[in-house]
């Protein structure tokens, strides 16, 4: 298959290529066709506009800034631009998903929000407009997670979001949405399941990617002012769920001559059996209501993920990523653990910026590409490493050389 | 073509007793003395669970069984091989009843063939949408005579259900409440009037309750109600602590039975 123009939307049927659909159980029926029926209606109401473009304005504080990092182009021999997701409140791109799906919970009527968390960006970013709003808010998070992210636990406990702790299977963010699944099966009628990334049954990668396509139309306008041209060379993003590349791809998949870059978590190595890098070593199937790649034994069992950031620790990927894989229209990258805590210490000491780990493996992913001098490079900086700086400081313990 | 569940149901329409078991639990090689004992005890189906790594729909006692299930090393291929001899054992209806990435990985024709090959009579898939059941499974469901029944549950609509029970063979089932399975959740008030409201549609397959059905009260008020109901964590609870599958199980069926 090769890459042509407008076909990087869902279709009518939930489908991205052969990616995608709706696979879950009767009893969500409803809410999944409820959500599918009205989302584009809500989200296309000049008062939902209306809102949304305020509280991003002057609740997140958008626009984010498109930052010319001269040392890191210095370093690299090309242009980068980082586009400071991190600059968000609350740290992350996550919160204009959250923002988006509360406005959205608000006018379906539903009183209980739910949500899933890896790295506790989503958790937060969903308990602040839940604590906004005045809603009931309970995060499930995986409790390997609660541990490595101690910092965003607490955070949500002190915006009024009950923490619960996941225990089954590897205890990180697929069980973790394994069991928010299972809180909106039991919870059907009042709950709205705000999913913090673009996986989930349909409509849910579409919603989120929309939700997060301010990202690639600000990076428009902005590179417009900064270079006088709208369209970089490449747009690089790491991926995890992928709903920050799916944000930072979303305007300019119809401009082929873009070349997007997705960077997944290779954890200790591609072929060490300890990897999150799902476009490279998983196959095709259905998670989490979505058929996509995931990694599975040759039984279809879920296989357990790892990589050190919570955030991209994840088995699956979002199915508009496996389409954008499977038709060459993006290239997907992997980094290691090593690498990617190399490329935090380099941005730290380079820009003064300090990443989250999850966009330390874009960072570090700047290294494999052969840039040339004259190429436009955005990089979208998905969130600040704040959550993860017992991380950090065990690790410069550990390794003196970095210092 | 005769189907196993469509005899039974021709033969019987009232306190249907199903009871559903995980395969390769609590041992690995338990599944076919299990369905032996229950033969014995003269239930009127069984519902056999493939373990699955991420059981969305399932409650913690069905996950926990599925898990030590895989930890025993049960997988789909070893399943249909210690079924080889299902038919020696018993010759009541067997369903299966799992998640689709299992089915799609050892290929969905491959599959329903080799149901057929052991004689299983049905399938329950609750991730399988009802359209791409009509576009991808019917014609290997028919071709290898395997029933795919589906569920509804009390949200479903009436529309919705006439959908359904038009695709539906064998039976329907009936999920009492919104829940996983297993959950602690008492049969809700509202399920007489919404029970009810389905017979009213006429539907032409019967209907099996299940999820929350956990002794002789729950299976006799849902009998009440429908053609029968399905026994799964309880049974599950009662298999994972047994030592004596014999004696446990005939006193279990009894109970709910007498
Ligand atoms: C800062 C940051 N970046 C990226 C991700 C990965 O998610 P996604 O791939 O959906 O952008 C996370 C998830 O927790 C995150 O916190």
């Amino acid at each position: 298959m090769t890459a042509t123009k407008n076909q990087f939307n869902v279709n009518e049927f939930g489908y991205y290529g052969q990616f995608g659909g709706a696979y879950i159980p009767e009893i969500l029926f409803n809410n999944v066709e409820e959500l599918k029926n009205n989302y584009l209606t809500i989200m296309n109401s000049q008062s939902f506009k209306t809102e949304f473009d305020d509280l991003l304005k002057n609740y997140v504080g958008r626009p984010t800034p498109l930052y010319l990092a001269k040392n890191l182009s210095k370093q690299f021999n090309t242009t980068i631009y980082l586009k400071r997701e991190d600059l968000n409140h609350t740290g992350a791109h996550k919160i204009n998903n959250a923002i988006g799906q509360i406005l959205l919970a608000n006018r379906l009527g539903k009183k209980r929000i739910i949500a899933e968390t890896g790295a506790g960006q989503h958790g937060v970013a969903t308990a602040t407009v839940c604590a906004l709003m005045g809603l009931e808010c309970i995060v499930y998070m995986g409790q390997a997670d609660i541990e490595r992210q101690a910092p965003n636990v607490a955070r949500m406990k002190m915006l009024g979001a009950k923490v619960v702790s996941v225990t089954s299977g590897t205890k990180t963010l697929k069980d973790a949405t394994n069991e928010a699944i299972r809180d909106w099966i039991n919870h059907a009628e009042d709950t709205h399941y705000i999913i913090g990334s673009v996986v989930g049954p349909h409509p849910y990668p579409d919603m989120v990617a929309r939700f997060q396509s301010v990202i690639s139309a600000e990076i428009k306008t902005q590179l417009l002012s900064c270079v006088g041209k709208q369209n970089p060379d490449y747009v690089i993003a790491c991926v995890g769920g992928g709903s920050n590349a799916a944000g930072a791809f979303y305007h300019f998949l119809n401009d082929l001559e873009v070349q997007l870059i997705g960077v997944e978590a290779s954890g200790k190595g591609i072929h060490s059996g300890h990897t999150a890098a799902t476009l490279t070593v998983g196959t095709p199937g259905i998670i989490h209501g979505s058929k996509t790649y995931l990694m599975q034994t040759n039984d279809g069992q879920i296989t357990e993920p790892y990589s050190i950031s919570a955030g991209l620790d994840y088995p699956g990927v979002g199915p508009v990523h496996a389409y954008l894989f499977e038709t060459k229209r993006a290239n997907y990258l992997s980094v290691t653990d090593d690498e990617a805590m190399h490329a935090v210490i380099n941005l730290t000491q380079k820009e003064g910026i300090i990443p989250a780990l999850e966009s330390a493996h874009a960072l570090a992913a700047l290294s494999q590409i052969n840039f040339k001098p004259s190429d436009t490079v955005v990089l979208n900086l998905s969130g600040r490493g704040d959550k993860d700086l017992t991380t950090y400081i065990n690790y410069l313990d550990t390794h003196t050389h970095a210092k | 073509m005769q189907n196993r569940i469509d005899n039974l149901f021709k033969q019987k329409n009232k306190n249907i007793l199903s009871i559903f078991l995980t395969a390769g639990y609590p041992k690995h090689d338990d599944t076919l003395a299990i369905i032996k004992q229950l033969d014995a005890c003269k239930v009127d189906l069984i519902e056999i669970g493939i373990p699955y790594s991420d059981p969305l729909a399932d409650g913690p006692i069905i996950q926990q069984s599925s898990q030590v299930a895989l930890e025993n090393g049960v997988t789909l291929k070893n399943i249909f091989e210690q079924l080889k001899n299902l038919r020696s054992v018993t010759q009541m209806p067997v369903l299966l009843m799992g998640y689709i990435n299992t089915v799609l990985q050892f290929g969905i024709e491959t599959f329903y063939q080799k149901c057929n090959e052991v004689g299983i009579d049905g399938l329950i898939l609750p991730d399988l949408p009802l359209e791409e059941y009509n576009s991808v499974h019917k014609v290997y469901a028919q071709k290898y005579n395997i029933h795919v029944v589906f569920l509804i549950s009390p949200n479903t609509s009436a529309q919705r259900i006439k959908v359904i029970d038009e695709q539906s063979k064998g039976f329907i089932y009936l999920v009492s409440s919104n829940s996983t399975t297993g959950s602690g959740k008492e049969l809700p008030t509202t399920l007489v009037q919404k029970v009810e409201d389905i017979k009213n549609l006429h539907l032409k397959n019967p209907l099996l309750m299940g999820f929350g059905i956990k002794g002789k009260p729950e299976f006799d008020a849902a009998c009440k109600l429908v053609n029968g109901a399905i026994i799964g964590s309880s049974f599950i609870t009662l298999v994972g602590h047994s030592t004596n599958f014999e004696k446990d199980i005939s006193q279990f069926i009894s109970t709910i039975k007498n």
